[in-house]
């Protein structure tokens, strides 16, 4: 072993993961914007809840850049008057609530069906995967319009419709994955050495089929922020006076040619929610990976 | 030797069925295992060593792989007909294995020493701090430097040599009877080799327990097996201790086989290579399944299947020609 390795052992042992966290500058903004998201989440609708709902006739689709209404309406107004600022404020709770619960449910039915579909056996993983195909072949928004029709348009179920629309694609990952990795020594040797079915998928195949998942899920993320303002759009979705990021964006449309604002803010708060949870998702694949974690820890020298 | 058989295998036929064709890995093979003995089953590639050690951990997949014939029997229980389940609580227990490929038969998302402490874990012997102690007493027991910082380490932090002790580590954790060694030392290279087949032998003496050793090598089998099989196109051709059987074989195909190993001394004799490649399992050749490759080949070899001959008490070959190649070899 050479002493350049003997320091990138003892360095591997000692840094912690927020100090990992502070040398990458990327993930360092990726997470701190993440955080302020989760502080507007927590605490925007009540700290500005009045603000989103005030109507200022007189900053009707006012500019953004000037302070003359007040500070919050430094981002402009929208088409009734109201703040921009306080309204991307309040929108994160219902915007966030929703495509993270249901990226959440969609990865974990989507992973439990995948794994089963891959592991367990062919019969059963034959219908699994036919209900993906079925799920994948009829048009999701139009699954979603027909559901939301029949039932009607909650948080609630729209979130079990986003995720369901969204499952066949981690099921697919994870059988995919699950096929391979079944096939590798280790589990061979783990079957030898008198490991159970369950206990070789929880401690030998899961581990290693979860950071592929949770790149998906930071990906998949933004599109079911789109989707949602889709149908929401069509009137299905999250209902006015209620607001969410993608609603306000095509309500924005509407008025793209006078005032760009009023879609162009919200669109950006997606981006930068995707993009971020995008960066901070690939930095902690490859923290928690423990053939890659060096790249994070190597010291830097001078240039680099 | 006085004691029951620890492992015996009889008539055991295991086919891969792959649509068009059928694959016939093993026909027929027979052999025993007594305990604390070393048992080295020998042969080429695809001459069905490997499956036999899988079907003995029942780690085949079915399909393609059935076993068409045969039986196991491990301490008097049949295994074949236990259900997995309960044959799994053997495995580890009182039969373990160690792979092949030691570069991938470690998880590489886990510590080292976190999956030699999941073993006893998951086998309900120890938890918490003292499985984790016992993981480093057992990285100390097969070599491993420094091993209470190692345990931190992960597998790709080791070398192919060390993750094959590693690997051994787990195989003898739970104390097994019979330890499965499938070609161990194959991915290694040749300093390494000797070490670790050292400890392998050195860990089975301490604890009297039985090896079944799979390998290609004829040096590794002369060096530390008691008796030995010599498979061919999935069948043993012959079998008996080491010492008469590599010093003065009774097969045509042992024979071809220590004729084409080459010697570190003796410079400028040629080797003698075996003609030709193993049989497609596919289609085995007529009679003896040797034929093709075999100088001592007659009409006889090409046409009816060999009877298995007892050359001397304790030896076995299946060759029309047994005493020919025993007398003249």
């Amino acid at each position: 072993m050479t002493t350049a390795e003997q320091e990138a052992l003892i360095i591997r042992r000692k840094t912690p993961w927020w100090s990992l966290l502070a040398r990458d500058k990327f993930a360092l903004a990726a997470a701190l914007w993440l955080t302020l998201m989760f502080a507007c989440f927590l605490l925007g609708p009540e700290l500005f809840g009045k603000a989103a709902t005030t109507l200022n006739l007189r900053a009707r689709n006012l500019p953004p850049g000037s302070t003359e209404h007040g500070w919050l309406m430094f981002l402009g107004g929208d088409a009734l008057g109201r703040s921009m600022l306080a309204r991307l404020v309040v929108a994160s709770r219902n915007t966030l609530t929703i495509a993270l619960t249901a990226v959440f449910f969609a990865m974990i039915a989507g992973g439990f069906l995948g794994m089963i579909a891959g592991y367990v056996g062919r019969g059963i993983g034959h219908v699994i995967m036919r209900f993906a195909d079925v799920l994948q072949s009829f048009p999701s928004l139009l699954l979603a319009v027909v559901v939301l029709y029949v039932l009607e348009p909650s948080v609630t179920n729209l979130i079990i419709v986003l995720a369901i629309t969204r499952l066949p694609i981690y099921l697919r990952v994870t059988r995919a994955e699950v096929l391979e990795i079944r096939e590798r020594v280790f589990v061979d040797a783990a079957n030898a050495l008198g490991g159970s079915r369950y206990h070789i998928l929880r401690r030998h195949i899961t581990p290693v089929v979860a950071p592929t998942l949770l790149t998906i899920l930071t990906v998949d993320f933004s599109i079911i922020m789109l989707a949602e303002s889709s149908l929401s759009f069509l009137g299905i979705g999250i209902q006015p006076p209620e607001i969410t990021w993608g609603l306000m964006v095509a309500q924005g449309r509407n008025y793209l040619s006078q005032a760009w604002w009023l879609a162009f803010f919200p669109g950006l708060a997606i981006m930068l929610a995707t993009l971020s949870g995008n960066i901070l998702s690939n930095w902690l694949r490859v923290v928690s990976d423990p053939e890659q974690r060096w790249r994070l820890e190597k010291p830097r020298t001078g240039d680099e | 030797m006085s004691s029951a058989p620890i492992l015996e295998v009889e008539n055991l036929q295991i086919e891969f069925r792959t649509g068009r064709d059928t694959v016939h890995a093993v026909n027929g093979v027979s052999f025993q295992v007594e305990s604390g003995e070393t048992a080295a089953i020998l042969g080429e590639s695809g001459s069905g060593k490997s499956v036999t050690a899988s079907a003995i951990m029942r780690l085949l997949q079915s399909p393609p792989a059935f076993v068409a014939g045969g039986s196991i029997r491990f301490k008097g229980q049949d295994i074949l007909s236990l259900p997995i389940s309960q044959w799994r609580d053997y495995c580890g227990r009182e039969i373990a294995m160690v792979f092949q490929d030691a570069l991938t038969s470690l998880n590489p998302v886990f510590s080292v020493g976190w999956q030699i402490a999941e073993l006893f874990k998951a086998h309900g012997i120890a938890k918490g701090r003292e499985a984790d102690n016992r993981a480093i007493e057992l990285l100390e027991r097969v070599g491993i430097p420094d091993p209470a910082s190692r345990a931190k380490d992960y597998t790709h932090q080791f070398s192919g040599g060390m993750r094959q002790r590693v690997m051994i580590a787990m195989a003898i954790a739970l104390g097994p009877d019979l330890l499965i060694a499938d070609e161990p030392t194959t991915a290694l290279d040749v300093t390494v080799q000797a070490q670790i087949m050292e400890l392998l032998e050195s860990l089975r003496q301490d604890s009297n327990m039985a090896m079944i050793l799979i390998t290609h090598d004829l040096s590794v089998v002369a060096d530390v097996a008691d008796n030995v099989a010599v498979m061919y196109a999935g069948r043993v051709v012959e079998r008996g201790p080491v010492a008469d059987v590599l010093g003065r074989p009774a097969h045509a195909y042992t024979l071809a086989l220590l004729d084409s190993v080459p010697q570190a001394r003796g410079k400028g004799s040629k080797l003698r290579p075996i003609v030709g490649s193993p049989p497609d399992l596919a289609r085995i050749p007529k009679g003896c399944a040797f034929n093709p490759r075999c100088r001592f080949a007659s009409d006889l070899c090409r046409n009816e299947t060999p009877p298995i001959v007892e050359v001397t008490p304790g030896r076995t070959a299946e060759c029309h020609h047994a005493e020919q190649v025993f007398n003249d070899g």
